[in-house]
């Protein structure tokens, strides 16, 4: 039986929170991209092209993320694709941030006032210049407080990729709480590492819809 | 090597995912119901006049929303017995659901209170109505009904969350899906099963809240 200190627990669970990091970080990025490309399509694109979308984010939005993990997880594998549960837990959580972030975004377009649209559009701007040049800019100062925001839902998500096997905070608490038999303290740790990771966000995210709130009108 | 899909194999285990159907709703309507019972009064005490009783509040919801739900749970279930608090795995569930739902509910319904108009307050005040009262009576309706769809949101939210209490062993809906795909090992095909089942859930409760808040709120619309 190995002894643990206090710093041991400590030392451990930062090394593993770096994943936690990893994986939100990449999470968050790649499912910023995804959703950007829907949100595209969900405001240039045909009647079932919007369709499509909200049926999409209505999946993501209400189902368990721990099924879209479990699903990619043992449905990959069934056509051939081997999948570790790193990819699987970066693939789930892309999907599952794209569809929430479409949303919010979708929101903070459908905010910029009809009459931006048809002014570029009487100036005779495609579709890719109206939303370069004209609405995403607007767009972009009310998506920022929210973005931030859900970011905070993405690491807490990560805990769930524990579930499928990929060794994060979570995940590490657990092995380490195994070895210790001291889930209190194991646990209250954790608890603290993801704290510091996600208030300082909260905080951010407060401050900026505190600061665009002008804008917001 | 193309695999057959059997979803087939999952129909003589019906009646365990119908358990869990069942435990899953009862853990959702009594956290939702505690839940957001637990943030009406933390609105309230968020509001209070004495400032360490708001502080310990808004400590209380801060430190929830910025960990994860599994965190609180294995905390509650794992690390509360260490100071003698022994619950059983659906004991847990159930008060880790409550726990989040507090202070999610709190937050929620302390913005519902600060868009009722200040006057209707000041009105109650010169009637010389009571601080509870003029919560009862002139602030608490509104405020429910101005952030209703909000709080609706974040009650389907725990009610997916809910999935992992499996994790604890409470034999919610996931947990049977686990169990089936133990005895099968047709994973893929429970899991997809589970997934629609939730999804018709999320929805038939998004539609429940929506009634319910009608029915709650149509005395003032007819005002």
């Amino acid at each position: 039986m190995s002894e643990f200190s206090n710093w041991d627990i400590i030392y451990n669970l930062l090394m593993a929170a770096r994943w936690t990091v990893l994986l939100s970080l990449t999470a968050f990025v790649l499912g910023g991209l995804v959703g950007l490309l829907l949100l595209m399509a969900r405001t240039a694109g045909g009647a079932w092209v919007k369709g499509l979308v909200r049926c999409y984010v209505e999946l993501f939005q209400g189902t368990p993320l721990l099924m879209q993990l479990f699903i990619v997880f043992f449905g990959l594998p069934l056509i051939g694709l081997d999948i570790s549960p790193w990819m699987a837990a970066m693939l789930g959580l892309t999907l599952f941030t794209s569809a929430f972030l479409t949303e919010i975004w979708r929101g903070c377009v459908e905010a910029i006032g009809k009459g931006q649209w048809e002014a570029s559009t009487s100036l005779g701007m495609k579709f890719t210049q109206q939303m370069r040049y004209i609405i995403l800019p607007q767009a972009m100062r009310i998506a920022v407080p929210p973005t931030v925001g859900f970011s905070v839902q993405v690491v807490k998500g990560t805990a769930v990729a524990s579930i499928i096997g990929f060794v994060e905070l979570t995940k590490a608490g657990t092995m380490i709480t195994n070895a210790t038999y001291a889930p209190f303290t194991v646990y209250g740790f954790v608890a603290v590492m993801y704290f510091l990771i996600c208030y300082p966000l909260s905080l951010f995210a407060g401050y900026l819809e505190g600061k665009f709130r002008h804008v917001a009108r | 090597m193309a695999y057959k899909f059997d979803f087939g194999a999952i129909v003589p285990h019906w009646e365990l995912l119908l358990d869990g159907v069942i435990l899953t709703t009862e853990l959702t309507v009594i956290g939702a119901v505690v839940g957001v019972g637990l943030g009406i009064m933390g609105a309230w005490a968020r509001a209070s006049r004495t400032p360490v009783i708001s502080q310990i509040v808004g400590v209380y919801v801060e430190l929830i929303r910025n960990t994860p739900f599994l965190i609180q749970l294995f905390f509650i279930f794992f690390g509360l017995p260490a100071l003698g608090v022994k619950l059983t795995e659906l004991q847990a569930a159930v008060l880790a659901m409550i726990v989040n739902l507090g202070a999610y509910s709190t937050e929620i319904v302390r913005a519902g209170i600060q868009a009722v108009p200040h006057g209707q307050i000041e009105a109650a005040q010169s009637l010389a109505m009571s601080r509870l009262q003029i919560f009862r009576y002139v602030i608490i309706l509104p405020a429910l009904q101005k952030i209703w769809p909000a709080l609706s949101s974040q009650i389907v939210i725990v009610m997916l969350g809910s999935s992992v209490c499996s994790q604890i062993a409470a034999e919610e809906l996931t947990f049977g899906a686990n169990y089936i795909q133990a005895l099968n090992f047709r994973a893929f095909e429970v899991y997809f099963i589970v997934t629609g089942i939730y999804l018709v859930m999320s929805i038939l409760l998004r539609m429940v809240l929506k009634v319910l808040g009608n029915y709650l709120f149509e005395r003032r619309r007819h005002v």
